[in-house]
């Protein structure tokens, strides 16, 4: 099959069976797509409409889980915090990102450094950053107690707000450097002559900023949106560790939520219920961002392109 | 001849061809437990049958049930039991998928009660009521109490190790003379001290309160002493609005009083008790009390430097609270931790198992090993080992606390079923974060009761 996939590149003769070997090509990646993806995908979906508790007979019960799971105030408030902590880290992140990555775009040799460093983040498993600022913000063996400093002594991740803040805060530490990243990338193929000219024309800094990188970023924009904003459903083991989705349920997201009822509280039905409910909003969200987006995201407006 | 068209109908055969293919593939190889029951467990390669156990991490009891497993080890070199240690927490939930998934090790341990009665009811452990028929000296060796939370039914469907872990009140001594206080003998006493250690900038209590359950045991105290153990009783027998006893409201509407007057450390609900950080407040002298199980007083003397060993712990059983009608004797928390046995374990396996049961635990060694970690083993007739032991004032005290109890209540979480300790945990952290009043409290449990 390797023989007949590498003879079938672009540019052979069709005729030396490439009709048949094209769709093969496909295979390796529909397989694992199919494996991992679709088939836990159907097999939640026939779940949420069963009750079982994790041990036992799978039992089918139609809609009772869909119910209970749809009549739980804990359902809204899951939504609604985790259309918070999209929100929020998306406005948090997304400024600091743009402005990090046009600055590491500049060719100085010292921002080459600085963008190594800014990169390490990323580099580390959400658990150990969690674990990490965990032991930090503990109001009583933490940084403010090693420091003396009161005002770092808060109780972080303790208080609803407080503990939502932090949340927000950790998320964004990992993630920027990510998202930089992107942004820089998408500055250094902005044409040199754009500036050049607004420069004749008398453009400042500031203007420049607004008036040609911001808008030659808006792709960039937009792919680093639809990134965080799926990507911020998925948010399971930072929060997990960090908060266990507490204090009482101020952080507790739906994957967090679909944790707890599926393994601890062992309510499969409903956890695959929350399952369902995640995919559907994950879905929904990427297909409302291509459409602001506004058709495809080949399009590109660099000169000559 | 146009090779565009061909190619859409290749892929859509394809398409769904694959996952009937990758189905039954899937079914081929995640199915080890259903159908053929052999590799269930069988982590232990090698040549022999290895019965497995997953034991729970923590110094220093990690190492006492480390030993018992090398000694048996040692003793028996053909039939192996291949250890893992775990974490607390999350044991409680790997325990749990794996024996759904059928991968659970052939020694399940536990804490019996509710989640035993879900995996009775699953089929997933063995019955073990035969196994004590046939050898009543390794029953009668342990404490009679301890049986209870392992016997579902009228059947015992696992065997009671380890110790015994009442929870008590823990004090800095310290602490307590540094202020001029003494310690609270009535629930009125301990609202009174609180103000006093606030003043001084000392918490009152220690609580690690994201692990949930450690604000769990306040409220098994308050009910048991205010109502006695007939309010839980009523709940757990799936009573109708069982929540609403005056009792229990009382006892919730303390609880808060005391959250409000500052009584538990700042930032509680952030301390999680697996790091043990709820204790090395109250040995660093940060917090002045903490409620806490039996076992803690083994972390205590190994982390907390001199401060057991100088005489800095003080203890005891919960105070009364004025007007109460529970008897100041009673007690909660663990009777045993419990061992059954994994159905789908192979008969070799459970044939090691069974020999483990009958030579391999709660042995003389290992009733010494749990004294001398301040620890109180569940085999009768150990009193005598305690004068030896250093520890040998809380060793009595703990063996007090269990023989005279008229009631040894079991952890709420281990008790109840999963699915409502879930519910009831949730809505403790709520009471704790003063986010739902005790009515409320009250209302939203009745609504899962007998769950």
């Amino acid at each position: 099959m390797s023989a007949l996939a590498t003879s079938a590149s672009p540019g052979t003769s069709p005729r030396r069976g490439g009709d048949r070997a094209l769709p093969w090509l496909a295979a390796p990646a529909l397989l694992v797509f199919v494996g991992f993806g679709v088939i836990p995908l159907v097999g939640v979906l026939l779940l949420s409409f069963t009750t079982w508790d994790g041990l036992g007979q799978i039992i089918p019960s139609g809609l009772t889980s869909w119910q209970a799971v749809l009549a739980d105030p804990g359902l809204p408030h899951a939504l609604w915090i985790t259309f918070l902590v999209m929100a929020v880290s998306w406005l948090f992140q997304t400024p600091l990102s743009i402005l990090l990555g046009v600055f590491l775009a500049g060719a100085q040799r010292y921002r080459g450094v600085l963008a190594v460093v800014y990169f390490i983040p990323l580099l580390l498993s959400s658990a150990a950053i969690a674990v990490t600022f965990k032991a930090l913000l503990d109001p009583n063996f933490g940084l403010g107690a090693g420091l003396g400093i009161p005002l770092l002594s808060q109780d972080w991740l303790g208080n609803g707000p407080l503990a939502f803040g932090t949340v927000i805060f950790v998320v964004s530490w990992q993630y920027i450097p990510f998202h930089t990243l992107l942004y820089q990338g998408g500055v250094r193929q902005i044409p040199q002559s754009m500036y050049e000219a607004a420069e004749l024309d008398g453009a400042g800094r500031v203007r420049k900023f607004f008036s040609i990188t911001l808008p030659q970023l808006k792709y960039t924009i937009i792919t680093s949106s639809t990134l965080m904003v799926v990507g911020s459903l998925t948010f399971f083991d930072l929060i997990w560790v960090l908060t266990a989705g507490g204090p009482a349920d101020a952080t507790r997201v739906l994957a967090v939520d679909m944790y707890k009822r599926g393994f601890q509280a062992s309510l499969m039905g409903p956890a695959s219920v929350i399952a369902v409910i995640l995919v559907g909003v994950g879905l929904l969200l990427a297909l409302l961002l291509r459409r602001i987006g506004g058709g495809s995201n080949s399009t590109s407006q660099l000169e000559g392109a | 001849m146009e090779p565009r068209t061909t190619t859409r109908r290749t892929f859509l055969g394809l398409g769904l061809g694959l996952p009937l293919g990758a189905a039954l593939a899937a079914c081929g190889s995640s199915g080890p437990g259903t159908s053929s029951g052999s590799s269930a467990g069988g982590s232990g390669g090698g040549s022999g049958a290895k019965a497995t156990y997953w034991y729970l991490s923590g110094q220093p009891d990690e190492a006492v049930r480390k030993n018992t497993i090398d000694a048996f080890n040692k003793a028996n070199p053909n039939s192996q039991i291949e250890g893992t240690s775990i974490q607390n927490d999350a044991y409680k939930t790997k325990i749990k998928t794996s024996i759904g998934a059928g991968t659970a090790p052939t020694l399940v341990f536990g804490w019996g009660g509710g989640t035993l009665r879900s995996y009775v009811k699953a089929g997933q452990v063995d019955d073990l009521t035969p196994f004590f028929e046939q050898n009543p000296a390794i029953k009668e060796r342990l404490f009679p109490s301890a049986f209870g939370a392992g016997t579902i039914d009228g059947k015992i469907y696992a065997l009671p190790i380890e110790r015994v872990q009442p929870i008590v009140l823990y004090y800095n001594k310290k602490v307590f003379e540094q202020v001029g206080v003494k310690p609270p003998e009535s629930w009125g006493d301990i609202m009174d001290l609180v103000p006093k250690f606030n003043a001084k900038g000392i918490a009152p209590f220690s609580l690690g309160g994201q692990s949930r359950w450690t604000n769990m045991m306040w409220l098994e105290f308050l009910f048991d002493r205010i109502g006695g153990p007939e309010v839980f009783q009523a709940i757990f027998d799936g009573e109708k609005d069982a929540w609403n006893n005056p009792a229990a409201i009382d006892a919730l509407t303390k609880m808060q009083e005391l959250i409000k007057a500052d009584g538990f450390i700042k930032g509680f609900s952030s301390i999680t008790a697996d790091s043990n950080a709820d204790q090395a407040l109250l040995y660093t002298g940060k917090a002045a009390m903490m409620l806490h199980g039996s076992w803690s007083y083994g972390i205590q003397n190994n982390d907390g430097g001199d401060f057991v060993s100088s005489g800095g712990l003080g203890y005891m059983n919960f105070p009364v609270v004025d007007g109460g009608k529970g008897d100041p004797g009673n007690t909660v928390g663990n009777p045993a931790q419990y061992l059954s046995i994994y159905s789908q374990a192979t008969p070799e396996q459970k044939e090691i198992a069974k020999k483990f049961f009958t030579t391999g635990v709660n042995t003389e060694a290992a009733a010494k090993e749990w004294i001398a970690g301040g620890s109180v083993p569940i085999v009768n007739g150990t009193e005598g080992l305690f004068a030896a032991s250093k520890d040998a004032d809380w060793l009595k005290f703990v063996y007090g606390i269990a023989s005279n109890a008229k009631f040894f209540g079991q952890s709420w979480d281990q008790a109840l079923s999963p699915a409502a300790a879930e519910v009831l945990l949730d809505n403790i952290s709520k009471l704790f974060q003063l986010s739902v009043s005790p009515q409320q409290f009250a209302t939203n449990m009745n609504a899962v009761i007998g769950q």
